[in-house]
């Protein structure tokens, strides 16, 4: 029987099936954030349940609002941080350490090809960049997930897409996975895992896979997933060498969870990215993309650079490339937050954070920050802002506010004259 | 088991996300009572007063597609639950708003585009619908007359209902 990798992970984790259908399958990472994580330990504490199945299975971070900014966020911080040292889970990550739950918990090397992944937070589907499947829960499943260590599926269909061609300069990971979004639109993956195959995925880093599995959800799918490759092994190679003789033995085990030949997709899409243009999003959903050239000349009042979909080094550098020795305009604000703490000193030691100052971006500590509206970086009802972010739902920065979806490059270009810009015509370009 | 049934609020939009439902400012609480003033305050949806009598004595939604997509919050589920609203139907839903629905003893409601369209026949005429659960029928009511259909969940969201929730369930058997 020919697997895709999904199936692989399935059938390997397959706890129970209670009914036809449904797949209860063990989990090997519960990762927890201070948002949707204290109502579930509350329940749990209030059932006289207040257990977990395994704390070192279990990651915590305080990302979306941290500092905390009010009364009410400081309680939600303080029932994760009570909780996590109640039941001694080691991966904590606390102000100071903590950055974006899915920029962190990679970089840490929480997370390996094979592994289930569940999160109470539609992005986890960022992880399957590693082969993994990463799956967004609720608080009810996140609260399961904490107790038993399982969670109840339906077994999803896989679409496979193709990304061939040559990147055009200027041209990123952000441009593509717009892209195929405006291909499948916001329901066109419901209940699949998308796999990315094709010579540009295989050339891509960890840090472009992960901008492209990020946005799996903005098309409805549950996981976006790579297969995991000698990028792969490179990547988690500080946190695997014990276990495997060499990277040729780590990639060779890594290969049992590759989608077999000839095994089953419910679509195949072919995308051929070489005359593909930057993309920006217009309206309140994140499958509405246009290239970037019918949207030029749109003023933004707010520039955001950060987040778990572009928040990492790669990139800062791609942006900061664009700011170097430039001013962005007098009429805009530019905020960018670094994902992570590592994100934020490789930054500075590379000059980067100089960079976005000397332009007049303010450079906040690493949170999910504007992205949500939750804490910093609020916009004002007409205001609009180009963001690095991965939704531009009405309201989502701010009520009555506007976001348009776009690479760092175009965001770095965007802040320097204050209307959309196409990176490509303005000043120096770059590769993916 | 929760109560199913009641006056519906016709939500005439597809794509609806759970910014919309329950914006992102009001996750930082932690209690669901808490939530109930703002439902669907950010809905875009043009002539829709969260406000009005309408939304105030809903007790079942009918929508179109891809119902609940966005983020995993299940604040969405939890403010619907505080204002009495515990079934959604439309002619799809996001898998993470389906399963939390479930998850919390609530019901989400597949029809078909079709039986959907015929439903919003019903739409300026304060309708309401009623549930035999065990049948797996609902009936809608109204000005214009009523209509029985037959709906399909599966044995696992049952289950779930009838238990009130997942975390019930999951704890007796695993
Ligand atoms: S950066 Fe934005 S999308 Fe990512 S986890 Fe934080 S709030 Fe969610």
């Amino acid at each position: 029987m020919k697997l895709t990798l999904s199936e692989k992970i399935f059938r390997s984790h397959l706890k129970d099936e209670p009914f036809p259908g449904t797949k209860v399958l063990d989990i090997d990472v519960v990762m927890c954030h201070e948002i949707t994580t204290p109502v579930a330990i509350n329940d749990l504490v209030a059932r006289g349940m207040d257990r977990v199945f395994n704390p070192d299975k279990i990651k915590v971070v305080i990302d979306h609002v941290t500092p905390a900014k009010d009364t009410k966020t400081a309680l939600q911080g303080k029932i994760v941080r009570d909780w996590a040292r109640r039941h001694q889970i080691k991966d904590f990550f606390d102000i100071g350490r903590n950055g974006v739950c899915h920029a962190i918990f990679p970089e840490k090397g929480f997370i390996r090809p094979g592994y289930t992944v569940i999160m109470g937070d539609s992005h986890t589907c960022t992880h399957g960049a590693f082969g993994a499947f990463a799956a967004g829960v609720g608080t009810t499943d996140l609260e399961v997930g904490i107790l038993k260590g399982v969670c109840a599926f339906r077994e999803p269909k896989t679409i496979r897409v193709n990304i061939n061609g040559t990147v055009p300069a200027g041209v990123y990971a952000k441009d593509i996975i717009l892209r195929i979004i405006k291909e499948l639109t916001v329901k066109g993956a419901t209940d699949c895992v998308i796999e990315f195959h094709g010579d540009v995925v295989k050339k891509m880093s960890m840090e472009s896979r992960m901008t492209l599995c990020n946005m799996a959800i903005e098309a409805g799918g549950t996981s976006g997933v790579c297969m995991p490759d000698r990028v792969t092994v490179n990547y988690l190679w500080p946190f695997i060498s014990s276990e495997y003789a060499d990277k040729k033995a780590a990639l060779a085990d890594f290969k049992k969870w590759w989608s077999d030949k000839g095994c089953s997709y419910v679509r195949v899409i072919d995308i051929d990215v070489s005359f593909l243009e930057p993309q920006v999003t217009y309206g309140f959903k994140p499958d509405e993309v246009k290239n970037v050239t019918e949207l030029a000349g749109t003023p933004v009042d707010q520039v955001y650079i950060g987040s778990c979909t572009n928040g990492r080094l790669e990139d800062l550098k791609v942006a900061a490339a664009y700011l170097k020795g430039k001013t962005i305009a007098p009429s805009v604000r530019g905020v960018v937050s670094p994902a992570t703490p590592k994100v934020f000193s490789e930054a500075d030691r590379l000059g980067l954070i100089k960079i976005f100052m000397d332009a007049g971006f303010c450079v906040t500590n690493p949170t999910c920050g504007a992205c949500l509206g939750m804490s910093n970086g609020v916009i004002a009802p007409g205001e609009v802002c180009a963001s690095t972010t991965n939704r531009n739902f009405n309201g989502r920065m701010g009520k009555g506010g506007m976001v348009h979806l776009m690479s760092p490059a175009v965001a770095a270009v965007t802040a320097i004259t204050g209307v959309i810009t196409d990176p490509r015509t303005y000043g120096k370009g770059g590769a993916a | 088991m929760k109560h199913f049934g009641g006056k519906v609020l016709f939500l005439d939009r597809s794509d609806i996300n759970t910014d919309e439902i329950i914006p992102a400012k009001y996750l930082t609480e932690i209690s669901k009572e808490a939530l109930k003033p703002h439902m669907l305050e950010d809905l875009k949806l043009d002539g829709f007063d969260p406000d009005s009598s309408e939304v105030r004595e809903a007790r079942v939604i009918v929508s179109r597609g891809n119902f609940g997509c966005g983020s995993s919050r299940e604040h969405a589920p939890w403010v619907f639950e505080v204002n009495d609203i515990n079934v959604v139907i439309a002619s799809s839903f996001a898998r993470i708003f389906r399963q939390n629905m479930f998850n919390c003893g609530m019901l989400a409601i597949e029809l078909s585009e079709s039986d959907i369209s015929s439903l919003f026949d019903h739409k300026a005429a304060e309708a309401s619908i009623a549930f035999d659960f065990g049948g797996s029928r609902l009936t809608i009511s109204s000005a214009k007359g009523s209509r029985t259909y037959d709906y399909r969940i599966s044995e696992f969201d049952r289950a779930l209902v009838e238990a009130g929730g997942w975390v019930g369930f999951a704890d007796a058997k695993y």
